[in-house]
């Protein structure tokens, strides 16, 4: 009987042997929460716009460029920490010498935080997970004759973001740079803080207040800067699953858009230097998938929602690396492994830049060596797997396509649960997100620690071995006693009175709802501390509180 | 028996201490938790408002023992004698240190929610239930 239909219709013949329960198979779901079938044909992607879709044309659901690696690969930019400004500026000649031409820079959590290294509560932190800035001088120290038309500086920095960026831009200005066509991004995503990372500071919406005030202030002055960097990273770190790190961080680059438009700029002076920061472990496809259909739905997002005309506005720019979700301290040398699936899941996905975990860096602090294999593992792939050769390889897969419509729908759908939470910015304030994304993450350990979740080294395939020691970034005493001695010759330097005057001026322009970039740039020059503006900002603003759900 | 997790320190890595919560909770323990970036006083202050059975420190930095220190001596001085505990990513020679600072016991990451539910339920009274206070010793 059932051949008979075969011959007859086609389409209904596919169907019928598809699902798990009809091929007696048992039925696997996605992390996202649905179900993938056994078999996919021509009919899952009948009513799709696939025939149509060419890579760098709207809706880039295939790429944001038409030969993408062809001409040049993915940016290959690894992460680095260092505690002071001086070996920070070291380091920077190094790189320069050996041709590089970028550079993250990591922050001290009290930098992060707004507090000055004399501050009681930075005790013990003062350069201990990156460099420690209190003040222009520091920032100063760090680019001494270093070309800033030449490398490009990645901040990551989000609570003091508005402060570090305001030392940027006066530290270039200062030496005499054309701010016009400065380059280099910042993170400052403060809306994922909230959610995982916790580096905030200000009450929700002062927060989106303040990094709509950078990107206001770039669109004018630095149009070629990228003032944020919206991360779905560490909310899918926090738990989240691929389809809500896609929505929840198209919700919070809408929040950071609106905020720009009600100042009056067009989408098509600022969307293009927005970009995304994204997380990668779990599923291959469901990760391939999550990333083409984001790219689509963004793409649509800023065209039809916020009529850009330009298209390199809607593109879907990004960072999409490895996480350390997916790594184990068991069995270490499987993150290598883990890590070059994760490479190939970010190279078919179309990724701008790349960065890998070290192998060991769920326990320690990376070595030369296993910052070597991270790299090297990113060269293999480029050099010898033909992985730049052509434009997205899996397009025209009927899985990879029905599964790119899938999150398309998904994310839509997840962002409409935002909404009915009365939009990003109070399911933010009221812990909403929060709470939803932390009861995953249980139910994901709970998942993992008895077994339901399959990881190899972990709960299958176990075998005895001897317990990784766990290192840090080991405290440097001496470091943190420079860097207070610093503090304390620059204050007795500068001029109280016009230290003041500009303090007066921040909080004048923060109880004016002005944009406070002029007056925190007018600051910094006259070397006000990162504490000293983050308390004046603080005594108009207030300060988050934190919502507990337990 | 109810426990006061905490979060001392500037680190904003919470993730595990929210999955204890949950655990601990599942297990049928009440929970209280301090939010981010608290100081040692503050934890303690929560910890006698709240009449807690036990107080944990959540710390992923590597500022462990110095927080440790710190919470013996305000316990001291505030003459609390409830069992503290630490979590978080914790060196093993560093959890026998904890342990002689006088940290009841300390769980490094990847430690299964289940084996700190026992710990709890090994120290808990009959009577506790009810929330009596002065528990530990």
């Amino acid at each position: 009987m059932k051949k008979m239909e075969v011959s007859t219709d086609v389409n209904r013949t596919h169907r019928s042997l598809k699902t798990a329960k009809e091929l007696n198979v048992k039925p696997v779901f996605l992390e996202s929460g649905f179900e993938v079938n056994p078999v996919y044909t021509a009919d899952d992607i009948a009513g799709s716009d696939i025939e149509n879709e060419i890579p760098g044309e709207y809706p880039f659901t295939r790429g944001i460029h038409p030969s993408m690696y062809r001409n040049k690969p993915f940016t290959i930019r690894q992460y680095a920490g260092f505690a002071t400004p001086e070996e920070t500026n070291q380091r920077f000649h190094f790189l320069i010498n050996n041709g590089q031409s970028g550079l993250n820079v990591a922050f001290d959590l009290p930098t992060q935080c707004g507090l000055d290294s004399d501050d009681p509560r930075a005790f013990g932190e003062v350069g201990r997970v990156g460099m420690s800035i209190d003040t222009l001088e520091d920032f100063e120290i760090a680019f001494r004759n270093i070309d800033l038309n030449k490398i490009t500086v990645s901040l990551t920095i989000n609570g003091t973001a508005i402060i570090i960026i305001a030392m940027y831009i006066a530290m270039a200005e200062k030496a005499g740079y054309d701010i016009s066509i400065l380059r280099g991004t910042a993170q400052n995503d403060i809306l994922k803080e909230f959610i995982g990372r916790g580096t905030w500071i200000f009450p929700v919406e002062k927060s989106v207040k303040l990094v709509v005030d950078t990107i206001e202030y770039c669109a004018a002055h630095a149009p070629k800067y990228s003032p944020v960097s919206v991360c779905g990273y560490h909310i899918r770190e926090s738990g989240a699953n691929p389809v809500q790190e896609m929505a929840y961080a198209f919700c919070i680059a809408k929040a950071y858009t609106d905020g720009v438009l009600e100042r009056g700029i067009s989408i098509d002076d600022f969307a293009s230097r927005l970009s995304f920061n994204f997380d990668i472990y779990g599923n291959l496809f469901e990760q391939i998938a999550k990333f083409r259909g984001g790219r689509r739905l963004w793409a649509k997002i800023i065209k039809e929602e916020y009529g850009a005309k330009n298209n390199n506005s809607c593109w879907l720019r990004m960072i999409a690396g490895g996480g350390g979700g997916g790594l184990t301290k068991e069995q270490p040398m499987n993150n290598i492994v883990r890590s070059a699936y994760y490479a190939l899941i970010s190279a078919l996905s179309g990724t701008q830049t790349m960065a890998l975990c070290s192998y060991d860096e769920a326990y320690t602090i990376p070595t030369e060596y296993s910052a070597e294999i991270s790299l090297r593992t990113m060269q293999i792939m480029i050099h010898e797997m033909g992985i730049c050769d052509t434009v997205d390889p899996l397009g025209g897969s009927y899985y990879v396509e029905a599964l790119t419509d899938k999150f398309e729908d998904e994310i839509k759908k997840e962002m409409k649960t935002v909404e009915k939470w009365d939009g990003i910015i109070n399911a933010i304030a009221n812990g909403k997100i929060q709470e939803s994304v932390s009861k995953q993450a249980y139910t994901r350990e709970i998942g993992i620690q008895t077994g339901k979740i399959p990881k190899v080294g972990v709960n299958i395939y176990t075998k005895k071995e001897e317990a990784k020691e766990v290192e840090f970034h080991p405290y440097n005493a001496k470091t943190a006693e420079t860097q207070l001695e610093k503090l304390r010759s620059i204050k007795a330097k500068r001029s109280t009175e016009k230290v003041k005057t500009c303090l007066d001026h921040v909080k004048q322009d923060a109880l004016d709802d002005k944009n406070l970039m002029p007056s925190i740039i007018a600051a910094v020059k006259e070397y006000c501390t990162v504490g000293e503006i983050v308390t004046a900002m603080k005594e108009v603003y207030g300060e988050f509180k934190e919502p507990i759900f337990f | 028996m109810k426990i006061l997790l905490s979060k001392p320190g500037l680190d904003g890595h919470d993730v595990g201490v929210k999955v204890l919560a949950h655990g601990l909770k599942d297990a049928g323990f009440q929970v209280v938790y301090t939010g981010l970036r608290k100081t040692i006083e503050e934890i303690v202050d929560i910890a006698i408002a709240d009449k807690v059975d036990a107080i944990c420190m959540s710390i992923l930095s590597g500022t462990h023992l110095i927080l440790a220190k710190k919470m013996k001596d305000v316990m001291d001085e505030r003459e609390l004698s409830i069992p503290w505990l630490v979590g978080g990513n914790i060196p093993s020679k560093d959890i026998v240190e904890l342990e002689r600072i006088g940290a009841a016991r300390a769980f490094a990451t990847g430690s299964h929610v289940e084996d700190i539910v026992h710990y709890f339920n090994s120290i808990k009274k009959p009577h506790e239930k009810n929330g009596s206070l002065n528990r530990c010793e």
